[in-house]
This record gives C-alpha cells, sequence and structure tokens, in this order.
C-alpha cells in the first residue's frame, strides 16, 4: 500500500512503526509537522505513546531523554536553530549515551526559506560527537529513523536524523510498514558515575564515546553505497541528502550515469573509515555535493583530489539548487553547457493576514512610542518589518534581554530612547521568561508587549501552555500569563484588546511612563486570538467589511501605515477599496484613517 | 498514460490561495493511477500572502524540484506568476494563467489565460480559484494533456470530502466552469 505523505509525515510514520514510546518537539519550520503527523496518527492507529510539545526545545530534548535512559525508545525534533537551544543536554547526552534508542532529529533549512541561518545541524552532531544520517527523501527518511533507532541502541549512543526543507516539505508516495510494538517496561537503573557522573567520570565517557565512534565509523548498515556499481573511472562523485536525489536525476539526464561513479553517503559524521581508504584507491578525482558545509569534504581531508566547498567548486551559501547541480556537474566532467538559471524575479512579501492582531497592536505602538527602538522576535509579528514596528529580530527571546541591552546602552544619554519590546506568546515562554526576570533585577526602563494570540502561528496554531490542551488534543493545565508576568516582579500589568486602538495607545502611553517613573519594566498583554487557529478559544473579532465614503481622496495613509492586504489602492490612486473576500471585519482601518472616510459600522 | 509517463508540473499563486490543495489532489491522483509521484511545497512564513511555488512531478524523477527550462506545465493562480514562473516551461510546454484580461493572448499560443477570479464568484465560492484554474488544466485538447483527467480530479475530491457534500458540489461546480472556460 503505497500512501501520499510529507517527509515530516513519513519521519513520523517511522517514529510510529519502530515503536518510538515517547516524542517531543517545540514547533519550527521546517520540522512542525513531524510532531504534528505524529499526534494524528498516534490516534488514528490507537498506539500507547507520550507525543508533547514542550516549552522549548531543551526541554523537549531533556524529557525525551529521560526516557531513552529508562530504556524505551523516544525521539526529539526540532528545526536546526532549535538544537541551538537544546545543545546543552546534547553535548552532555552524548558522553552519557542512551539505554533506549534516543533519535534527535533536527531539520535544516538551506536557503534560507525560513530562517535565520542556514546553519548545518551535522556540523553539530560532528561538535556532539555523535552519529548523524542525512536522507534524499520523504521515503529514505523514513527508513532511516528505523536504522537511527537500531544503531542508537547498537552502541548506546544518541543518534541524529538530519532532514533539510526539500525532504520535509516534500511529498511522496510511500510504502507503509507495519507497526511493531516493542512492548517495554521502563528500567532506571541507578548509576551515577554514568548518570550523574563528575568532571573525572566525564573523561572516562569521552573515551569511552570515541571507541564508539571508531565502531560506527565501520558500520555496515550505514556504510556509503555505490548507486551505479557496474561503473568505473578515474573521476566520481561522493553525494547525500536532497542534493544527492537532485545529482541522481542530473546525472541520467546529462548520460553522465553509465560513466560516472556515483556514491551516497548516509552517515556523513563519522565517515566510514574503509569508504575514506576505498575512494583513495579508486579515484584520482572526487567531487563532493552535500548542504550546508562540505563536512564530508572535510573528513576526506584531501583538498588536491576534492572539488568541492573548499576548492570553490560548490557554493558555500545558499541552497544547491538543481541547476547549480547541473552546472557544477559539467564543469567537473569537462562538458561545456550553459544551464538555464531562473531570472532573479522578486515574488510579493509575506505579511499579516487581513484582520491580524498584531497589526492593529504595531499600529498603536508606533502611536504610542513613535520614536522608541522596536525590539522583536521570531513568529508571525516578524512581519511588524513592514509596518516599520520591528527594528531588530535575533533569535527566540531576545526581544526582552535587547530591550534591556538598548536600555543599558542609551540610560546616562541626556535624552535616552525609549525602548517597545514585542514577543509572541509562545516565544514568552519558550526563552523570554528568564530575560524578564534579569530586566526587573536590573531595574530595565522598557516596555513589554506580549502579543498574546493563544497560539504557535506561524508553524501551524500548535499550543502554548496557556492552551490548556496538548498536541493531541487531550486537556493539560493552563498556565495564566498575568500571573506569570507579576511573578517575575512586574508590578505594572495591563491586559488590552487590540483592536480598540485608542484604548491601547492609553495603556502604552501610560505603561510608558509607569516604567520611566519607577525604573521597572511594564508589561502589557495585547490579547485577541489568531484569526486562522481552528481551535482558537479567544471570541474572534470579526464583523461585516467596512464601507468607504466619498471623503477618500487616496492619500495612502491606511496603506503605508497599516498595510492591511484587504485595503487596496485604486489604479488611479485616487481612493481605495477593501476586498470583502480578505476583509475580517475587524474594524481597525475605521480608527486608522486620519479623514474618516472608512466607516466600520456598515 | 503508462508507466513511462513523465510530466512536470509547476503550480503558483500567493499563500491561502489554495496551492497545495491543488498540488496534492494532482498527486492523490497520480498515486491512484499507480504513478511514482514527488512534491516540493512552500511552508512557513511565505504562507502568510507570499509567493507560494510548489512543484509535481509525475513518473520516474528523483530530485523533488523541476528546474528552470523543464516544466511541461505552469499553473498561475495570479497573473503576475506569467512573468516570475514562466521560466520554468521548456519550449514545448504551455501555461494557465488566472488573469482577468481573459483569454487575451500575449505571449503566444502555448500561453492561455482565463478569469478565474469572476469564474469562481460565479460558481459561487470566490475562494475557489485554485480549482477553476485547475479544471481548466484538465482540458484533454491542451498542448501537452496533463497526466490525469476531469474524472480523476473528481474522483480524489469525492473521497477526501465524502463528509462534506455541500464542499463538494461546490467543488466540482468550480473545476467544471474552468474545464468550460477553457475548452474549444
Amino acid at each position: 500500500m503505497r500512501r501520499l505523505m510529507l517527509g515530516n509525515e513519513a519521519i513520523a510514520r517511522g517514529l510510529l512503526e519502530n515503536g518510538c514510546a515517547m516524542a517531543t518537539s517545540y514547533p519550527g519550520t521546517p520540522a512542525s509537522e513531524i510532531l504534528a503527523s505524529l499526534a494524528a496518527m498516534r490516534t488514528a492507529e490507537q498506539v500507547d505513546m507520550h507525543v508533547q510539545w514542550a516549552v522549548n526545545e531543551k526541554v523537549a530534548f531533556e524529557i525525551a531523554y529521560a526516557g531513552a535512559m529508562s530504556g524505551l525508545r523516544t525521539a526529539v525534533s526540532m528545526k536546526q536553530v532549535g538544537l541551538n537551544v537544546a545543545s546543552d543536554p546534547l553535548m552532555s547526552a552524548a558522553y552519557m549515551g542512551t539505554k533506549g534508542g534516543f533519535v534527535v532529529i533536527s531539520a535544516d533549512d538551506p536557503g534560507p526559506h525560513s530562517s535565520q541561518t542556514e546553519q548545518d545541524s551535522r556540523m553539530m552532531a560532528m561538535m556532539a560527537k555523535i552519529p548523524v544520517l542525512d536522507p534524499d527523501s520523504p521515503q529514505q527518511a523514513k527508513a532511516m529513523v528505523a536504522l537511527a533507532f537500531d544503531l542508537s541502541e547498537a552502541f548506546e549512543i544518541p543518534v541524529m536524523v538530519r532532514p533539510t526543507t526539500r525532504v520535509c516539505h516534500a511529498r511522496q508516495d510511500i510504502a507503509l510498514d507495519a507497526l511493531t510494538p516493542l512492548g517495554r517496561q521502563p528500567v532506571f537503573e541507578r548509576n551515577p558515575a554514568r548518570w550523574a557522573a563528575t568532571p573525572k567520570f566525564r573523561y572516562h565517557l569521552h573515551g569511552e564515546l570515541e571507541d564508539k565512534l571508531a565502531k560506527i565509523a565501520a558500520y555496515e548498515a550505514t556504510a556509503p553505497v555505490q548507486l551505479n556499481p557496474h561503473v568505473t573511472g578515474p573521476q566520481a562523485v561522493v553525494a547525500a541528502g536532497v542534493a544527492l536525489a537532485h545529482t541522481m536525476e542530473i546525472m541520467r539526464g546529462l548520460g553522465l550515469w553509465d560513466t560516472l561513479p556515483i556514491y551516497q553517503v548516509r552517515q556523513p559524521y563519522p565517515l566510514h573509515t574503509d569508504f575514506i581508504a576505498r575512494l583513495e584507491d579508486a579515484h584520482a578525482s572526487l567531487l563532493v555535493i552535500e548542504e550546508t558545509t562540505g563536512m564530508i569534504e572535510m573528513q576526506l581531508g584531501d583538498r588536491h583530489r576534492v572539488a568541492g566547498k573548499q576548492s570553490g567548486a560548490v557554493p558555500r551559501v545558499g541552497e544547491l539548487a538543481p541547476e547549480a547541480i547541473e552546472d557544477i556537474l559539467c564543469r567537473f566532467s569537462g562538458r561545456s553547457r550553459t544551464v538555464a538559471r531562473p531570472p532573479a524575479v522578486a515574488g510579493r512579501r509575506p505579511t499579516l493576514c487581513a484582520g491580524c492582531p498584531h497589526r492593529a497592536s504595531f499600529f498603536a505602538i508606533k502611536k504610542a512610542a513613535p520614536r522608541a527602538i522596536y525590539t522583536s522576535d521570531i513568529g508571525c509579528y516578524t512581519l511588524g518589518l513592514n509596518l516599520g514596528a520591528v527594528d531588530t529580530v535575533l533569535c527566540m527571546g531576545a526581544a526582552i534581554s535587547q530591550a534591556a541591552g538598548f536600555y543599558h546602552a542609551f540610560k546616562d544619554q541626556a535624552k535616552p530612547r525609549d525602548v517597545v519590546a514585542t514577543i509572541g506568546d509562545s516565544t514568552f515562554f519558550h526563552a523570554g521568561l528568564p530575560a524578564l526576570v534579569d530586566a526587573v533585577a536590573h531595574r530595565v526602563k522598557m516596555v513589554l508587549v506580549i502579543l498574546d494570540n493563544r497560539t504557535t502561528a506561524m508553524t501551524g496554531n500548535q499550543p502554548t501552555p496557556e492552551s490548556g490542551w496538548g498536541a493531541c488534543g487531550e486537556p493539560l493545565q493552563a498556565v495564566n500569563l498575568e500571573q506569570l508576568v507579576r511573578g517575575c516582579g512586574v508590578d505594572f500589568v495591563r491586559v488590552a484588546d487590540p483592536y480598540r486602538t485608542e484604548a491601547l495607545i492609553k495603556v502604552l502611553k501610560e505603561a510608558l511612563a509607569h516604567s520611566r517613573e519607577t525604573a521597572a519594566p511594564a508589561v502589557v498583554i495585547s490579547r485577541a486570538p489568531c484569526l486562522i487557529d481552528k481551535q482558537a478559544t479567544l471570541t474572534k473579532s470579526t464583523g461585516a467589511p467596512p464601507v468607504v465614503s466619498d471623503v477618500c481622496d487616496g492619500c495612502g495613509y491606511c496603506v503605508q501605515q497599516f498595510e492591511c492586504p484587504a485595503i487596496v489602492m485604486a489604479e488611479d490612486e485616487s481612493h481605495v477599496t477593501i476586498d470583502s473576500v480578505l476583509c475580517s471585519g475587524c474594524g481597525v482601518c475605521a480608527q486608522v484613517c486620519p479623514k474618516h472616510a472608512i466607516r466600520g459600522d456598515a | 498514460m503508462t508507466e513511462t509517463t513523465r510530466q512536470q508540473v509547476v503550480i503558483s499563486g500567493v499563500g491561502g490561495q489554495g496551492v497545495l490543495f491543488v498540488t496534492r489532489l494532482l498527486a492523490e491522483a497520480a498515486i491512484r493511477k499507480g504513478l511514482p509521484v514527488l512534491t516540493s511545497e512552500t511552508h512557513g512564513m511565505a504562507q502568510r500572502g507570499g509567493t507560494v511555488i510548489s512543484h509535481l512531478k509525475v513518473g520516474d524523477f528523483t530530485s523533488p524540484l523541476i528546474r528552470s527550462g523543464h516544466a511541461d506545465v505552469l499553473l498561475a493562480l495570479k497573473a503576475e506568476g506569467a512573468a516570475q514562473h514562466g521560466h520554468y516551461l521548456h519550449d514545448g510546454g504551455w501555461a494557465l494563467v488566472n488573469d482577468r484580461h481573459g483569454k487575451e493572448d500575449t505571449a503566444g499560443g502555448c500561453w492561455q489565460r482565463l478569469d478565474a477570479d469572476r469564474l469562481a464568484q460565479d460558481s459561487g465560492n470566490p475562494r475557489a480559484v485554485n480549482l477553476v484554474v485547475l479544471g481548466g488544466a484538465l482540458d484533454q485538447s491542451a498542448p501537452l494533456p496533463l497526466f490525469c483527467t476531469l474524472n480523476d480530479i473528481q474522483a480524489v475530491l469525492a473521497a477526501r470530502l465524502a463528509a462534506k457534500p455541500d464542499l463538494l458540489e461546490m467543488s466540482r461546480k468550480a473545476l467544471a466552469a474552468g474545464l468550460q472556460a477553457v475548452a474549444p
């Protein structure tokens, strides 16, 4: 039976088929659908499995790891920058190892399409000294989950599976395999020299880790394979991941399949020792194609024979698009050929949805504090950039710590600048909390606006700790955001409705004044549900689209300052119209128009 | 269509238009015909009203991406998609573009245009622009007919929307409106 599956669904299916008992994650593109699909499959197949969204990747990692320490098969999934957050337990877990199979899925985003960086998670595996598998397709991603569990249990070591966007978000007809329930019971054997190792024991664990790696570099099941074994020759191609999938297709098209040997590296780290020796004996020159860092190349360690990222034959920046690979292959094989490159045509920039509460909050922030520094964060509201209400975006949670940093940098100036930080509710729970505690302790004058839409919107509306329900829809304890903020030591905590523009501006001005007067952070929770959240529990603010009267003279203030996709400027720029298909009827544009030409009470 | 069927289709539009839905319908139609299928989709930030493109490859392929100059068919749910994604087509390929200037031909015989916004509105569901264009693409007299027919797509829809008869009926109307507008 073959079923159409997204790469991330195929990975989830792999976890289900191979007896995974606990799976955790924090959402992030391109990894989000792994846990969401697993939750749906678990329910559909009535499998007994703990599936949860954790507050962040570090917490997710530690929960799943403890399950594996207890002998169960467990997995944690995240995007590549999420692995940065989980890097602390990752480095340590590599030393301590595991009992049950423990799979760390870290999805990379060469391009980048939806990320801050193009970092290569395989390098994190190398730094941690754990093996990493690099799937070329959804089908292989599923197979590699099985392989990863076996490898992990064979050597008692965490194993990374590193898909990329083009694997996660490809769909393919997938052959399903049977589910194999393991029926294991958790067992935790006390062993302080391992599970609570002091530095002296860590030294021994490090030695054991090196021994494991040497054996894994000879593990047959993950060894590189020549995909066209009938071919020999002085030149050869070594490739991995989806770049290999592009390369195979292009080689067939160019007629290179029967003349140029091609090897697939399935485990880029540790690279198999015999393979390195075999390449040295069999080929005078090698082309290495991999994303994103040249780490296979690095382990081959022969820069005179290897064309790749070091030699400049393969670009070091950006996704290896098939057009680029065709070009690289033509050069390597000595063919002169002009490869058609796609023209660089700018597409539409992403924007907040029509009626999004974030847009209304940003408009009010600009009105209340027009000269402030606006620090912001990771989420849909990063798109506040379009409104000129976002000056900085660094990483999860940084809006608050950067706001503190700007305050400290400017505080001794004659006219210190106001600082207004914006952060979503999910991001606040993820990494904003410690920064807020720090800001309270250090008496930072700033206003923090928590854009509380009660969901993790950008990644597909996963629940937050405030939601009160979990990945499988099960009821959970809802965490109260106001209590939490007060518990951090914030005096000024006010909840506002973003759609009531004047009232929100007033609250923001009060917050600014309070912060200046008391030398303390003030917090405004701007609360309204995400309009595209199908499971929203808060009441959505919708109504009939407003009407534009003859008073409108096409001044463009609403289009520039409010940037709602439902407001459309006429071709002759004489007036605006409302796109009734897109409009949610939130009515904020009526409060925005300086000429009162838009009537929201239609 | 036989085991040697190989077809590459680019579908483009903006976030929220249902580019992924059309891609999925075509991919499922391929599976029902026993054909291997690979698609590549846009997720994440770009889905918030930004340009969205998906690649659909039916037949013996390993890469999920279509190279510039290799697509057989381009379906553009926005008129701007013609300029942005026309480069994907090979010389014998064809495009169907949603353009309110209707059937007016601007770039040679292989570029067809239809006013899918209006057709969707008329069919009673202004959000069904994606299905109107898909319906038009199923015209079997196209320069390179798609690997599947209206019946194939309707079978997929019937299975997907079995619990939603009203939506199924609206979807059928949108498909039919697109096909009727394009068919000679």
